[in-house]
C-alpha cells in the first residue's frame, strides 16, 4: 500500500481516491487551553478513516472543527480541492458533510421515518407557497425523497419501526436511525462520533457491518472516532492517533499498532 | 371493529402520508365538514328567533376565530418550540391593520383586507422573532411579552392608528363578500359564520400541509434538537423566522376577524390584553402542542367551558350571576391544572391513545 500515490486499490478491491478533505496545521484553543495543536491529516475519497486517542485527546474537537462548530485559530481546511472559508455548520452540511453524535441527537418528537426524511433537508427545495398548496411540486418532491429514504430504511433493516416515535426505541436502534438520518443526506463525507459507544458485542457487529456496507455499496467516505480498538483496527483503512491535542501516529492499522508513541500513549510509559 | 388499518394496504407514498389514513377517520372528517358547512348554516338561516345570533356570537364565532389563532400559535410554540406570550399583541396588529386598510381603501374586498392584515402581522412577528436566534425558552417568552405590552401601548398612544377618533376605539364599517354582508351591525349570523369557517378551513389546511413536509420537519428539528438540526443543513435563524412569520400570519388573520366580524368595535387594551395571550397559550397546551387537531379542540374547550359552566351554574343551579362568574375562573383554572397533571400532552394525545386502543379493540394488545 502506498500512501503517497493519488489513488490505489485496497486488498479487498476498493479504490481509494485522492484526498477529499485535508486538514493543514490546525490549531484550536479555548482560552489558554490548546485542544488541538498543529495537526495535519487528510481523508481520502472512499476510505474509512479512524481517529483514535485517549480521552481528551481532541478527537471530538477535531470533528467539531470539520463540522464548523469550532473555528480553528490557525490552519487551513481543504475540502474537495478548495480551501474552505469559515462557515456555519448548516452551510457545511449543504456542502455534503453529514455526521452522527456521540450522545444520540435524534429528534425525539418525530417518528423514525420523519427523522430520516429530515436528513433529506438539503436536497429538498420547494418553497413555502408550494408547501402550503402541497398538491403538485411539494408532494412530488416529498415522494421522490421518500423513495430514497425507504432505500436507507431497507438498507439498515429498520422497516418495522418506520412509524415509531424514536423516543420509544432502544439505544442500539436509535443509533441506527441516527446513522440512517446521516445516510439519507447522501453525504460526500460521513463523520461518525463513537458509533459503537455503549453497545454490546452483537450490536457492535451489526454497526460495523453497516459501516462497511455503506462504504462498499455507496462508496461513502467515512471518518470515525471509536474507542474499541478491535473494531477500529478491523474496519479502517488508515488511522490517525491523537494524544493531548497532538498527532502521534498516522498510517495503516498495522503501522499504528507498532508505533512506539502510540503504544506509550495507550499503555503509559515509565518515566525514569 | 371497523377502525382498522389491517387489510387496507397503501400502495403509494402519497396514500401512506395522507392526513386520515384510516377509512373511518375519512368518513368522520367528511361528516364533520358536511355538518359545519351545510347543516349548521341551514339551522342558522331557519332560526328566526334570537337563537341564531346567540349561538353565533357566544359559541361559533369565538370558537372559529380562536381556533385560527390557536393553530397560529401552535406552529410557533408546538412545532418550532419557540415560546411566545405576544399573541395578544399580534392579534391587535391584525385588527388595527384591517381597520386602517378598511378606512383607507373602502373598495378593498374584505377577504383581501383579512389576508393583508395577516401579512402585515407576519412582518411584525418576524421583527419580534429576531431575538430568538440568541435567546431561548423562558427568556424568549419575556422578550415576546415585551412585544405584547409595546404593541398595545403603541395602538393606545399613536392616534393615527385609530384615525384620531375621540374615544380611542376602532369600529369596523360594513363590508360584504360575494354580496353578503360579513361585517358591521347588519351582517347576518350565517354569513359571519361561513366567512370565518372558510378561513379556518383554509388555515387548517395550509397549516397541515406546511407541517407535514420539508418546512414542518425543519421546525420540529429545531424544536427537538437544534444542534442536530443545524448539522443536517437547517439554518436556525431562517427556520425560526419562518415559524414566526407563518404563526403571526395566522394570528393576524384571527385578530382581524376578531375585530371586523366578531366584535365590530374594539378598545385595544381590553380586547387584546395580556390575558388573551395566556388564553391562547392555555388553548394549545390543553389541546395538545404540535397538533393542528389539538389547536382546534383546545379552542373549543376554552370557548365552550365558560358557556357550559354558566348554563350549569346560573340556569340550572340558580346561582347569582356574579358569583357564578367568579367561580368560573376557579373552576376553569382547577380544570386546567388537573388536566395538565393527568395528561400533559393535551386532548390530542387522549384522542391518539383512544385511536390506538380502537385499532386493537376488542383485544388489549
Amino acid at each position: 500500500m502506498n500512501a503517497t500515490a493519488e489513488s490505489y486499490v485496497t486488498e479487498d478491491g476498493r479504490t481509494i481516491g485522492a484526498p477529499v478533505m485535508e486538514m493543514k496545521n490546525i490549531t484550536l484553543k479555548f482560552g489558554g487551553v490548546t485542544a488541538i495543536s498543529n495537526i495535519s491529516f487528510d481523508i481520502r475519497e472512499g476510505e474509512i478513516r479512524a481517529i483514535i486517542g485517549p480521552n481528551g485527546a481532541g478527537k471530538s474537537s477535531m470533528l467539531n472543527v470539520i463540522n464548523g462548530f469550532y473555528h480553528p485559530q490557525e490552519g487551513e481546511i481543504w475540502f474537495r480541492g478548495e480551501k474552505r472559508k469559515p462557515m456555519k455548520p448548516y452551510q457545511i452540511a449543504q456542502q455534503g458533510i453529514a455526521r452522527t453524535f456521540q450522545n444520540i441527537a435524534l429528534f425525539k418528537g418525530m417518528s423514525t421515518l420523519d427523522n430520516i426524511m429530515t436528513g433529506r433537508f438539503t436536497h429538498m427545495k420547494t418553497n413555502m407557497f408550494w408547501q402550503a398548496v402541497w398538491k403538485g411540486p411539494a408532494e412530488r418532491e416529498e415522494n421522490l425523497n421518500r423513495d430514497i429514504v425507504e432505500h436507507v430504511i431497507d438498507f439498515l433493516e429498520i422497516q418495522a419501526i418506520r412509524k415509531t416515535p424514536v423516543g420509544r426505541l432502544p439505544y442500539g436502534l436509535q443509533k441506527r436511525v441516527e446513522l440512517g438520518r446521516a445516510l439519507a443526506a447522501q453525504p460526500k463525507l460521513l463523520l461518525l462520533d463513537e458509533p459503537m459507544a455503549g453497545m454490546n458485542v452483537e450490536e457492535k457487529e451489526d454497526m460495523s457491518r453497516f459501516i462497511l456496507d455503506v462504504n462498499d455499496e455507496f462508496g461513502t467516505t467515512i471518518a470515525l472516532i471509536e474507542h474499541d480498538m478491535g473494531v477500529v483496527m478491523d474496519i479502517s483503512d488508515r488511522v490517525v492517533v491523537l494524544d493531548y491535542g497532538k498527532k502521534i501516529g498516522d498510517g495503516t492499522p498495522d503501522e499504528v499498532r507498532n508505533n512506539q508513541d502510540v503504544i506509550d500513549a495507550y499503555l503509559g510509559v515509565a518515566h525514569d | 371493529m371497523f377502525y382498522r388499518e389491517s387489510g387496507d394496504f397503501k400502495t403509494t407514498y402519497a396514500k401512506d402520508t395522507q392526513t386520515f389514513p384510516i377509512k373511518l377517520d375519512r368518513v368522520g372528517y367528511y361528516i364533520i365538514l358536511a355538518v359545519a358547512f351545510i347543516a349548521i348554516p341551514l339551522l342558522l338561516i331557519t332560526d328566526t328567533g334570537g337563537g341564531a345570533s346567540y349561538w353565533t356570537n357566544a359559541i361559533f364565532l369565538p370558537f372559529l376565530i380562536w381556533a385560527i389563532a390557536a393553530i397560529g400559535l401552535n406552529i410557533l410554540v408546538g412545532y418550532c418550540g419557540q415560546l411566545s406570550l405576544g399573541s395578544g399583541g399580534f392579534m391587535a396588529v391584525g385588527a388595527y391593520a384591517s381597520y386602517k386598510l378598511m378606512t383607507s381603501f373602502p373598495d378593498l374586498n374584505i377577504l383581501f383586507v383579512v389576508i393583508l392584515s395577516g401579512a402585515i402581522t407576519a412582518g411584525v412577528g418576524i421583527l419580534f422573532g429576531l431575538p430568538s436566534l440568541r435567546i431561548k425558552g423562558f427568556y424568549l417568552a419575556v422578550a415576546t411579552l415585551a412585544a405584547q405590552f409595546f404593541l398595545v401601548w403603541l395602538f393606545n398612544k399613536v392616534p393615527w392608528f385609530y384615525n384620531y377618533s375621540a374615544s380611542g376605539q376602532i369600529s369596523a364599517p360594513t363590508r360584504s363578500f360575494f354580496g353578503f354582508e360579513v361585517t358591521g351591525a347588519t351582517a347576518s349570523a350565517e354569513a359571519k359564520y361561513l366567512f370565518c369557517l372558510v378561513l379556518l378551513f383554509c388555515v387548517a389546511w395550509v397549516a397541515r400541509n406546511l407541517t407535514r413536509g420539508r418546512i414542518g420537519r425543519s421546525w420540529m428539528a429545531i424544536r427537538d434538537m437544534d444542534i442536530a438540526a443545524e448539522i443536517i443543513g437547517v439554518a436556525p435563524l431562517k427556520t425560526k423566522l419562518s415559524a414566526f412569520g407563518v404563526s403571526s400570519f395566522f394570528i393576524g388573520i384571527a385578530g382581524s376577524l376578531f375585530f371586523t366580524v366578531y366584535l365590530g368595535a374594539v378598545e385595544v387594551g381590553e380586547a387584546f390584553g395580556i390575558q388573551k395571550s395566556f388564553l391562547l397559550l392555555f388553548m394549545i397546551i390543553i389541546g395538545g402542542l404540535g397538533s393542528i387537531f389539538g389547536s382546534i379542540i383546545g379552542a373549543a374547550f376554552m370557548v365552550l367551558m365558560p358557556v357550559l359552566l354558566k348554563i350549569i351554574l346560573v340556569d340550572q343551579l340558580n346561582w347569582a350571576t356574579d358569583i357564578a362568574a367568579h367561580f368560573q375562573f376557579v373552576i376553569v383554572g382547577a380544570l386546567i391544572i388537573i388536566f395538565l397533571i393527568l395528561e400533559p400532552h393535551g386532548l390530542a394525545q387522549l384522542w391518539r391513545l383512544l385511536k390506538e386502543k380502537l385499532r386493537l379493540w376488542p383485544f388489549p394488545h
